[in-house]
């Protein structure tokens, strides 16, 4: 058998270089956080290269037999993974400082995780599937509990690998009911027995069932999203700004290979379930971040808001919602970013990190620059027509309309009017409140010029991306159709 | 009803029956170690598969690691522990029965094993042994899972230490050479002692 290896390069090039920060770390010890911090962000940025230029679309054909693709819906995953995945780590840098706990294990566990994301994403067999999940998830459990000594972070850890670990449960035994009724775990093997099969048989649509309530844990859809606001809030804020975009990437283009490239022929079986998932997820998402007081539980609710409206490009089954959804995905984590990025920036006099929602008041007036960026954000996230995160939100609307979802569409628009109110909560506070205590942020160089950059992306400016970035999604939803 | 789907029978029942135990059982001991059972009889069935490797690694693995380090772990809770051992002799002869039933399993499972497949339509037997096939498997076709599995383990050893190990002040290396350099009269005193009065160190 002959493997193509110049197709994977970029995980070779993440896999290889792994060993070597981990080898430097261990001699050096808690000298070599530097070092491996800008060596990984280095290996991320090589590899985001490798992704875009070596990957020919000749090339993308099944790898392995069968068990992976290089294809461009591979590539357009794997290329904001590992971007997303370099802006979380010199995040950290800063934020951690000289902290005791901090160590150059941390960009290490990053790379394995992206790594692990980069096999989802590329996945087009359920073994393969499993171990990339299994992988990027293992890592996130450690990263949730980073700061051993502070009880929440702690506590975080455990909530999630004990409820990571029911969801891994659930999906595998969706797995293996699905492998039991169609005998094969490749992905085109499980379309020609989904697509044989009609009406679904019973084993096959609880294995459906399973696998979908499985990967909806992963994306923390509801009702499988308990874990996310507590999960984030616990977690230190540089990994919960890394739990906010790459593994969200990951998961939901997980689930839409799985959707069309495996379980394509059963549409009507899982519509159902991916309707339900996405308005349950916009209504809780907007009408539950009312009461919260911290910041990052906000944006806990904020993005199983957002995952909503990317379910909506996914139930409308097409590939225009399929490039909706890749498009939104892209736009959402700039945003998330942006947000984080703000969030990471803001300590009190004493240098400890802020994280109530009570602390932002005020800031227009210390930080005019940090709170009019903030500000361009919620505005997007909300969906409010002049910034681009409006775009996304119309082009999956557009798309669940084309399907004939109108429906489905309207609730979405109904729920993108609910959520509004506590974005536009945070501004007020920003900026109509007055101050109550003095706020000193702190950066690094890199993050400001980051959240200028994202701000831009986020700012009417932004739709001059619609062209570029347009065809890209489209080219890369094009290979799952 | 032939041998080979009696014997099946017998073992996903009590595969089933000894599940069920392990989560009603009141006591965590008697939990783990009806999940033992429960492993036994998912080996037995291993075994009516044509699947011996995998049934016994179930045994090597999931009985003799996965489930004594259960029980360790289970036996650092908070039980009484003096009120299990009041009931030991009572409950040995039950031990030995499971003991028993358990050895006639296994001696059940072989011969139903070599009568002949459960299946009706079984895939022919290989030439090869069950080992070389999922060898050829795992470093073949599944190359990629299995050395991500690897990485996998990686990332749990790392992750280990990261949530353990810390620096600590108090800490007393071993240093060699002072050992071997340490000469007799530095460390013994020699005392004469009087009767009834103590030594004055």
């Amino acid at each position: 058998m002959t493997y193509n290896f110049a197709a994977i390069l970029p995980e070779l090039i993440l896999v290889f270089g792994e060993p070597v920060l981990m080898l430097t770390a261990s001699t050096m010890g808690a000298r070599a956080t530097r070092l491996t911090t800008w060596g990984t962000v280095a290996l991320l940025l090589a590899a985001t290269l490798a992704a875009l230029f070596t990957t020919e679309p000749g090339t993308a054909g099944p790898l392995f037999g069968g068990l992976m693709s290089a294809d461009p819906f591979a590539v357009y995953g794997k290329v904001l993974i590992y971007l997303s995945g370099a802006v979380a780590i010199i995040a950290a840098d800063r934020w951690f400082g000289d902290d005791v706990l901090h160590g150059p294990e941390y960009p290490v566990l990053i790379l394995l995780a992206t790594v692990g994301m980069s096999v989802m994403v590329s996945a087009t067999n359920l073994v393969t599937l499993y171990v990339g999940l299994e992988l990027n998830s293992l890592a996130a459990y450690i990263l949730a509990s980073y700061r051993r000594t502070d009880a929440r972070s702690a506590e975080a850890g455990l909530k999630y690998f004990v409820l990571g670990g029911l969801a891994s449960g659930i999906l595998l035994y969706g797995i293996s009911l699905v492998y039991g009724f169609t005998a094969t775990t490749d992905f085109s093997g499980i379309a020609v027995a989904f697509g044989r099969d009609e009406p679904l048989g019973i084993g096959l649509l609880f294995g459906l069932v399973f696998t979908m309530a499985g990967l909806a844990f992963k994306i923390s859809a509801v009702p499988f999203h308990m874990w996310t606001p507590d999960v984030y809030e616990g977690a230190p804020t540089p990994v919960t700004t890394f739990f906010a975009s790459a593994p969200k990437i990951a998961a939901v283009l997980l689930a839409a290979r799985v959707c069309f490239e495996a379980m394509g022929p059963a549409v009507d079986a899982w519509r159902q379930i991916v309707v339900f998932a996405a308005l349950a997820s916009i209504f809780l998402g907007a009408i539950a971040a009312y009461g919260q007081t911290n910041i990052k539980r906000l944006l806990a609710y904020s993005s199983i808001n957002n995952i909503g409206f990317v379910l909506i490009g996914l139930a409308a089954g097409t590939p225009a919602g399929a490039s909706a959804m890749l498009f939104y995905m892209a736009i959402y984590t700039v945003m998330t970013l942006g947000a984080f990025l703000v969030v990471l920036s803001l300590k009190n006099a004493q240098g400890e990190p802020l994280e109530a929602i009570a602390d932002l008041k005020g800031l227009s007036q210390t930080r005019p620059g940090m709170a009019a960026a903030l500000a361009i954000f919620m505005f997007s996230l909300a969906g409010i027509p002049p910034l681009f995160g409006f775009w996304p939100k119309l082009l999956v609307f557009n798309a669940a309309v084309e399907a004939g979802l109108v429906a489905l569409a309207v609730a979405g628009i109904v729920g993108t009017v609910v959520g509004a109110f506590y974005y536009l909560k945070v501004i007020k506070i920003m900026y109509f409140d007055e101050r109550e205590q003095e706020l000193a942020t702190s950066c690094g160089p890199l993050e400001p010029i980051f959240i200028a950059i994202f701000a831009l992306i986020v700012s009417p400016l932004g739709y001059l991306l619609i062209g570029p970035l347009g065809d890209w999604s489209a080219t890369a939803a094009g290979a799952l159709f | 009803m032939t041998l080979a789907t009696l014997v099946f029978t017998l073992f996903a029942s009590l595969a089933i029956i000894s599940a069920l135990l392990v989560v009603f059982a009141r006591n965590p001991v008697h939990s783990v170690l009806w999940l033992i059972v429960t492993f036994f009889n998912a080996a037995g069935l291993m075994i009516l598969l044509g699947a011996e490797f995998i049934a016994i690694l179930v045994i090597l693995v999931y009985v003799g690691a996965v489930a004594v380090l259960f029980l360790f772990i289970v036996m650092m809770l908070d039980v009484d522990f003096a009120q299990l051992r009041s009931g030991f002799t009572k409950n040995l002869p039950f031990g030995i029965l499971i003991a028993l039933v358990l050895l006639a399993e296994m001696g059940i499972a072989v011969i139903a094993g070599q009568a002949g497949p459960v299946i009706a339509d079984a895939p022919p037997p290989l030439e090869q042994s069950n080992i070389v096939a999922l060898g050829e498997l795992m470093y073949g076709r599944y190359l990629v899972p299995f050395e991500l599995s690897g990485l996998i383990l990686l990332v749990a050893m790392i992750g280990a230490i990261v949530l353990t190990h810390r620096t600590r002040g108090d800490v007393r290396p071993q240093d060699v050479s002072k050992q071997v350099q340490r000469r007799p009269e530095d460390a013994v005193v020699l005392k004469q002692p009087e009767s009834g009065k103590g030594v004055e160190l």
